[in-house]
């Protein structure tokens, strides 16, 4: 008995929503091959290949084809930068919030000292809090601690305390942390003691059971931690928005940025790749996943 | 240099509560084990063996009182400090290892070279006879076999002690019985002290040298498993060790070790075997094993002969158990059935009369609790 | 030391959470009080901050200015709570719809054969990790006069031969609520799906078997059950939904504002820093309130954790 059956209106309600779901992708991504430069009717696709050539408001020849605006994405300098810094922020946070997330779980979940609730409940802040609050008040925190800084070192020039990279970093670190420890926490939950105690047992000290059979044993639960933190770094905007400085734009920022001035099919052949690259980047997860439940 | 391989003087352990009290789960034991004997803990959950074994092991530390190894106390030492090894009740095999891997992980954290690691991995596995189980994965092994790997991984470094936490408990009857006389014969072959931990009053007997039966963190005897099972020194392991008949009653004479007791349900004194200890006067209880008492058609004269009622019977094959009423108090009689026959009459039945014999010898007078 | 290390359990553990530490109250905490204090204070001339104590951006924000326009000494101008009052219902209205949304995809994903359960699911956060901006950029290309919705509807209707003029959908309180719902609604289908998912199958042949039929079952038993999920949702969207600025800056343009576009113009705009830290702090404090009266009376669910 098959209940989805006996209520049309589910099956329906279904339907309806997936296709909200994907159409607007749709038309991003239909609109990625558009010949119109303003981009606002879909005036069909290029067709001829050849030296570019515009008539008109319309692009209808290009060397590159239907595929003219990604070529143009190719050479835009800007996005490269864009995203050459959102990998570069999304990997280093990645990391140390992976490591800093696991050593947390690991105290909280197996040790009792004075500040464990604090921790847990600072742990818990950025999850019930909205973004735009904990992007102000990072900002506000860069923004006067700078400005003190700099007059009371008198810094000046490339010593000047200011917002880039770095504190796009640290903020990212501080967002992705309380995940990990989540994720990693929940996966020791289940975490049978005996098997460190076993490896203490036959002459190995703290670290190296950690290390030899704590961390691999735990790998699964690790790994799951660093790709939340990955996703949530690659994917930020609002914190991003307020503790950016120039020369650390990402792509999300990017993108905004354009969206308040042209709008090129070139934002779209952007998000048509963004959308492959995350879309194939999952079913290899996904197939590496199969794999390792097979084995 | 001592006679005992591992010793704990006055250990106590406590433990807090999620109440917010504190409990005494091992309570000032003292225990020596002596080198090369199998040495086993007995006692039902919550008695504190396995929190004994923890604090020889390392994993806990005494809160008050000393653990010897060889003579050398160990204080606060972690465990991969101290000469004992360890076999886990769940085997703790590594999973992301091969077995081969397994074993040899004590080896190279003593910094074994290579070779040496690969010929000593090999005559482990060869003693445990799972030679060619090296490159598997634990997942893919048995219990069984699991079992074995996790005891080649333990005595493949040699240690002085072997720590046995209830290994058997997770195998199937007929392969316990199998491997309780794999591991005596593996212990006598190696040589090394074992001490071992259970809840199963059968298969310490079997296994031991010596057994420390515990309760409630304290222990209670220490001896040989016929000790144990004929000259229990108190109510609780004469009823825990095997099964018991148990008379309330009051000394009334004292005679060197013979001692008198007054059984007022039986309204009788029966004799039996005492401590020394025993005045009259003492409230006592006497413990006789059902093997020990004698049926018979008539009475045989003894001290200790009581006319009886049959209640009831249960034909076992090699014996035959029956219960018997005396005055209202109910005994615990088995018969070995020494003849094969199909005869009824040579098998007692319910409702017959006859006469049971306590023999003093077997009857030990027990202080009451 | 290392004895020491090796001997207080409690020892090890502050040390393994000292690096989480820093990160949370440097970057969290202290930031929050940091923006509370500076709610009290004074904008200087140049943008910056002069550290005093003053109710002004308080009262500024209930609607009582001391500058105002025909020069009497206090005057109510409701603008900021009209503002506030609009992202609250806001929230509300995108929450309702998103359960209305994603409730009967829960249930048919949940209710679907374990085979073809994961690719549901599967299809539901394709969209979620593309980006945002660019979800929210789809709406606009769809909205527009000259967009794909007007483009189908004026070809329906020259179809049909009804007289049609394109609608005007873009910067409208109705797009922002529109992209709102689509942003968040795949927030709230995991959550329902995970309490859905665990209702085991006996218990809807147990109702059948006593007599309720497909509706009441769902009101008795579904609904019941699948409420911890409900909340779960709820908070992954109410809250986000306060805060964000993006759907109402693009999809709004300058006639939606809500509390996250007033904190954002007042940081990078109007460069008011005390006043921006003031809406901030009170729309932290609107968010706490409500996720806390809310999680009291339905509990706190496990689900957001799974989800």
């Amino acid at each position: 008995m098959n209940p989805n059956r006996r209520a049309p209106l589910v099956l329906v309600m279904t339907v309806l929503v997936y296709f909200f779901l994907y159409a607007p992708i749709f038309v991003l991504v239909t609109y990625s091959f558009n010949s119109s430069k303003t981009n606002i009717v879909f005036e069909g696709f290029i067709t001829q290949f050849g030296d570019a050539k515009l008539v008109d408001g319309n692009v209808v020849q290009s060397p590159c084809g239907p595929f003219h605006w990604f070529c143009e994405l190719g050479k835009n300098k800007e996005v490269m930068n864009a995203a050459r810094n959102t990998l570069t922020i999304a990997f280093i946070s990645t990391i140390s919030a992976t490591i800093i997330g696991t050593l947390a779980a690991l105290a909280l979940q197996r040790y009792n000292f004075r500040l464990k609730a604090f921790s847990e409940l600072a742990l818990y802040i950025p999850i019930v809090i909205p973004e735009i609050v904990m992007g102000i008040g990072i900002l506000t925190l860069f923004s006067q601690l700078f400005n003190y800084l700099n007059t009371a070192l008198n810094l000046t020039g490339n010593l000047r305390l200011a917002l880039g990279l770095g504190t796009v970093i640290i903020s990212h670190i501080t967002f992705s942390v309380p995940f990990v420890a989540l994720v990693v926490r929940a996966r020791l939950a289940g975490f049978d003691q005996s098997f460190e105690e076993a490896a203490m047992d036959l002459g190995a000290n703290e670290l190296v059971t950690f290390w030899r059979v704590t961390l691999p044993m735990l790998l699964p639960g690790v790994l799951s931690g660093a790709l939340m933190a990955f996703t949530l770094s690659l994917d930020d905007f609002v914190i991003t928005f307020f503790t950016n400085g120039p020369g650390s734009t990402t792509l999300p920022i990017y993108v905004y940025g354009l969206l308040r001035r042209i709008i090129t099919p070139q934002v779209n052949a952007l998000s048509t790749v963004w959308i492959l690259v995350v879309f194939t980047a999952v079913l290899l997860l996904q197939w590496l996943q199969n794999r390792e439940v097979k084995s | 240099m001592s006679d005992f391989a591992v010793e704990l003087r006055d250990v106590v352990k406590t433990f807090q509560t999620p109440e917010g009290g504190s409990v005494n789960a091992v309570d000032h034991v003292d225990m020596g084990i002596r080198h090369g004997e199998f040495f086993s803990m007995l006692g039902s959950s919550g008695c504190g063996k396995t929190t004994s074994l923890r604090m020889v092991a390392g994993f806990e530390w005494p809160t008050v009182g000393e653990v010897y190894i060889e003579d050398h106390p160990q204080g606060h030492r972690p465990p991969f400090q101290r000469p004992v090894n360890t076999v886990f009740q769940n085997y703790a095999l590594f999973q992301h290892m091969t077995v081969a891997q397994n074993v040899a992980f004590g080896l190279e954290m003593d910094k074994t070279p290579v070779n040496e690691i690969k010929r000593r991995v090999g005559e482990a596995l060869a003693m445990v006879k799972l030679s060619e189980m090296g490159k598997r994965s634990p997942r893919q092994l048995s219990g069984g076999q699991q079992q074995r790997i996790a005891l080649a991984r333990a005595l493949v470094k040699r240690p002085k002690v072997l720590l046995l936490d209830e290994p058997l408990g997770a195998l199937d009857l007929k392969l316990r019985k199998e491997m309780q006389l794999e591991l005596k014969a593996l212990q006598r072959e190696v040589g090394i002290t074992f001490i071992f931990v259970t809840h199963d009053q059968e298969e310490a007997l079997t296994m031991s040298d010596r057994i420390a039966v515990m309760s409630r963190g304290k222990v209670l005897q220490v001896g040989a498993p016929v000790e144990i099972y004929e000259r229990p020194n108190c109510k609780f392991v004469a009823d825990f060790i095997g099964d018991t008949n148990f008379l309330d009653g009051q000394v009334s004479a004292v005679d060197q070790n013979k001692v008198t007791v007054f059984v007022p349900r039986l309204n009788n004194d029966v004799v039996g075997m005492g401590n020394g200890q025993l005045k009259p006067g003492d409230q006592v209880v006497i413990s006789i094993r059902p093997e020990k008492i004698r049926l018979s058609e008539q009475s045989t004269l003894n001290q200790n002969c009581l006319p009886v009622r049959i209640t009831n019977s249960a034909y076992i094959g090699s014996d035959t158990r029956l219960e018997v009423e005396a005055n209202g108090v109910k005994l615990k009689v088995w018969e070995q059935n020494h003849i094969s026959t199909l005869d009824p009459r040579a098998y007692h039945q319910g409702d017959q009369q006859a006469w049971v014999t306590l023999f003093p010898e077997n009857a030990l007078v027990l202080p009451a609790e | 030391m290392l004895r020491k290390l090796r001997e207080s359990k409690s020892f090890q553990g502050t040390l393994l959470v000292t690096p989480t530490l820093i990160f949370m109250v440097g970057l969290l905490i202290i930031p929050l009080i940091l923006t509370a204090i500076i709610s009290f204070g004074q904008r200087s001339s140049d943008g910056g901050v002069i550290y005093t104590f003053t109710l002004e951006n308080y009262t500024r924000l209930v609607g009582f200015s001391t500058s105002c326009d025909n020069g009497a000494a206090s005057c109510f101008d409701p603008l900021y709570v009209n503002i506030l009052w609009r992202s609250l219902v806001l929230a509300f209205q995108t929450t309702i719809l998103v359960i209305l949304l994603a409730y009967p995809l829960s249930y048919f994903i949940a209710r679907a054969p374990a085979k073809r359960r994961n690719t549901f699911l599967f299809m539901v956060l394709v969209p979620l990790w593309t980006n945002f901006v660019i979800r929210v950029y789809a709406w606009m290309m769809i909205l527009r006069t000259q967009g794909v919705l007007n483009g189908v509807l004026g070809a329906i209707a020259n179809a049909l031969n009804i007289p049609f003029a394109p609608l005007e959908m873009l910067y409208t309180p109705g797009a922002v609520l529109v992209g709102m719902v689509y942003e968040f609604l795949p927030f709230m289908i995991l959550p329902i799906f995970t309490s859905l998912e665990k209702i085991d199958n006996s218990l809807y042949e147990a109702a059948a078997d006593l007599g309720a039929n497909t509706f009441r079952t769902f009101f008795r038993v579904t609904l019941p059950l699948s409420m911890p999920g409900v909340v779960a949702g709820t908070i992954l969207v109410f809250i986000p939904v306060m805060g964000t600025f993006i759907v109402s800056d693009i999809l709004g343009g300058r006639q939606v504002i809500l509390v996250g576009n007033l904190i954002q113009r007042q940081f990078l705009d109007a460069r008011d820093p005390t006043f921006g830290s003031a809406a901030s702090l009170v729309l932290m404090v609107m968010t706490l309130v409500v996720t806390y009266f809310y999680t009291r009376k339905f509990g706190l669910g496990e689900e957001i954790i799974i989800a």
